[in-house]
């Protein structure tokens, strides 16, 4: 494996603290060891044809290019620094898929940005600053966005219909034929049962372990409703 | 000197061969991991309707016996999108199941945070597929991330079988059937199939409108093999999703430069850091359609499209961008279409960009429709009707 081969694109913003070499090397070797890694790089033509279809590239200092040279090269040190920086800049969108190659840049930075929550990167509790509410809303409902959210000082920027939409939330959703969608505080109405095995997916595969490492706080709010919720279906299960 | 043909352009015929496909048919990997005893296959149910994917593969679009796996974003915030699937079902007398043994696909969180991992994100879509292979309907999935992330989750279960082994446990531990689809379907695949039944269905002439479609990432570039194409919507070129329908409806779909772009959505983005994803909105979505086409309407198929290229525009206003494009899926135009009232059905009134100078050019009286609505939010709000029900929707 080469060590810093000198790429010529100074990406470190120094926003984030160094570690070892070995730290950085233990890290890629995380992102290696995903088993879809190696059907997402192949190489690259250096074509441009990623960054020409990316949005994020449009308006940060973002590049899926990079990304996916600086895996194929195994620069661990701007592998590293990407991690620390760019990867939360994807808009997540797989136009980068368009790559002659066959290289995935997109699905490259979701196992980066996985590896990043797992190991609690400070890029990754960074960008996930303010959005904590939304994991807690996923996870504890099983449903990612809700009636509820649609307040005047989550969206301002969407003007005063949502004013109006919060005003009237109640009676417009019973203004709505279909009766799954009378809710406010999920999208729709999901059976306790249904809830419950949602908790049993999330603790036999260790997300809850990644939720800890992250934002301990809501992992604290998360076992309280979980465990309640599962003790009361007759469940004995901890998330410790 | 070496002679070459040369056609021009515009003769160039695009042959789509299925044996040429540069992609495997997963399909037939699917069946065989049947055979070994590996998982159960839910058959597409009959009478299905058949369409053609990227490189002429035929897809089994189900009419009915369809279980609805609705989108969190659409319900949540723009549920007269959703509405407008359930009643397309309704008026074609389709038997069709709305189930509360559903959760959210939790994608559009495992794309914005990655706080999840390849077990758990599979282990959610085969719990709802055994969901709906219990109630003995057929998945329609009504999100385009959802249809996405299903195709990749569907994907890595055939080539891992350590992951497979996983999710077969976990399914096992809950009690459920390890069950997959012969086919990921998305709704606007449904619309598609059925738009020469609508169009026979139409009341609202639409020959006047001119459309923008924006066609969802997670719809045909996750999987792209799995999209419909079709030779008669720009050459098969690319994906004839949405545009075939509104031109079966009369509707004359325009052309745009940025069509392949996103729409800024961003996943994370859009709920955390939305200065991007406005700016993308505006300035190379709807700014480029004003410009180059200068359409009605823009339509497109996905949650998160319809939001952000909507609710984007509210800001837009405020640095004089070229913005006032109403925006709405394929759903709602099919609905109003075959005459669904625009606030009891499509719930336009959720929306954020002005959609009312459409709905005259349309000749539908928008003031008389609002004050049908009012009366009807009235009478729940006296306690005369518990909530507005299908009949009244129609009234």
């Amino acid at each position: 494996m080469s060590k810093n081969i000198g790429y010529p694109l100074d990406l470190k913003m120094n926003h984030y603290a160094d570690v070892s070499y070995d730290e950085k090397e233990r890290l890629f070797e995380e992102v290696k060891a995903d088993e879809r890694y190696h059907h997402m790089l192949y190489g690259c033509y250096e074509c441009g044809i990623c960054v020409a279809s990316c949005p994020s590239a449009k308006f940060y200092d973002f590049s899926p290019r990079v990304i996916a040279q600086a895996l194929a090269r195994e620069d661990v040190d701007l592998i590293y620094t990407l991690m620390e920086d760019s990867i939360w800049d994807c808009s997540q969108c797989f136009s980068c898929d368009r790559c002659p190659r066959g290289n995935s840049p997109g699905q490259l930075i979701t196992i980066m940005r996985e590896v990043a929550v797992r190991n609690g990167l400070a890029s990754a509790k960074k960008a996930l600053e303010g959005y904590g509410r939304i994991i807690y809303k996923i996870m504890s409902t099983g449903s990612q966005v809700s009636p509820d959210m649609l307040q005047p000082n989550a969206f301002p920027d969407w003007g005063v219909h949502v004013n109006e939409i919060a005003e009237n939330l109640e009676l417009w959703r019973k203004a709505l034929p279909p009766e799954t969608l009378h809710t406010t505080e999920t999208g729709w109405t999901v059976s306790d049962k249904t809830i419950i095995e949602l908790y049993l997916i999330w603790h036999m595969t260790g997300v809850m372990d990644l939720i800890e490492g992250i934002d301990e706080g809501l992992f604290m709010i998360l076992v309280d409703v979980m465990e309640e919720r599962l003790e009361d279906a007759g469940y004995d299960i901890t998330f410790d | 000197m070496i002679h070459l043909p040369i056609s021009k352009a515009n003769e160039r015929i695009f042959d789509i061969d299925p044996s040429q496909a540069p992609t495997e048919d997963l399909r037939d990997e699917i069946f065989q991991l049947e055979k070994e005893g590996e998982w159960i296959v839910q058959r597409v149910p009959e009478p299905y309707m058949e369409v053609k994917t990227k490189y002429g593969r035929i897809k089994k679009i189900p009419v009915e016996k369809t279980w609805h796996h609705k989108s969190c974003g659409q319900c949540g915030h723009i549920p007269g999108y959703s509405t407008s699937i359930f009643w397309l079902n309704r008026q074609f007398g389709l038997d069709y199941y709305d189930p509360t043994d559903q959760t959210s696909c939790t994608a559009w969180n495992y794309y914005a945070s990655a706080t999840s991992n390849p077990e758990a994100q599979a282990a959610v879509a085969l719990r709802n597929f055994a969901s709906a292979y219990e109630q003995g309907y057929f998945p329609l999935i009504h999100c385009g991330t959802s249809f996405g992330h299903y195709k990749e989750v569907r994907h890595a279960l055939v080539h891992q079988p350590e992951l497979r082994r996983k999710v077969r446990d976990i399914m096992k531990r809950l009690g459920k059937p390890f069950v997959i689809p012969e086919e990921i379907v998305h709704y606007s695949e449904w619309v598609l199939a059925m738009r020469h039944r609508i169009a026979e269905r139409q009341v609202i002439d639409m020959s006047n409108i001119t459309a923008t479609v924006h066609p969802a990432c997670h719809y045909h570039k996750l999987i792209e093999e799995d999209a419909i194409y079709d030779p008669e919507i720009y050459g098969a070129q690319r994906t004839a999703i949405v545009s075939a329908t509104l031109k079966a409806l009369g509707i004359t779909v325009g052309d745009y430069s940025s069509w392949f772009d996103c729409c800024g959505f961003g996943f994370r983005h859009i709920l955390v850091s939305r200065d991007f994803s406005r700016s993308f909105a505006v300035q190379r979505k709807i700014e480029v359609m004003k410009e180059e086409v200068n359409p009605d309407i823009v339509v497109t198929h996905d949650t998160g499209c319809v939001t952000t290229l909507d609710q984007s525009q509210f800001a837009g206003r405020a640095h004089n961008k070229k913005v006032g494009l109403p925006v709405m899926s394929d759903s709602q135009i099919a609905a109003l279409a075959m005459g669904a009232h625009p606030y009891k059905v499509l719930q336009l009134h959720w929306h954020n960009t002005d959609n009312k100078p459409f709905l005259e050019k349309l000749g539908i009286d928008h003031e008389k429709m609002w004050a049908e609505f009012q009366a009807a939010v009235d009478k729940i709000k006296s306690g005369e009707m518990e909530y507005l029900t299908w009949d009244e929707a129609d009234k």
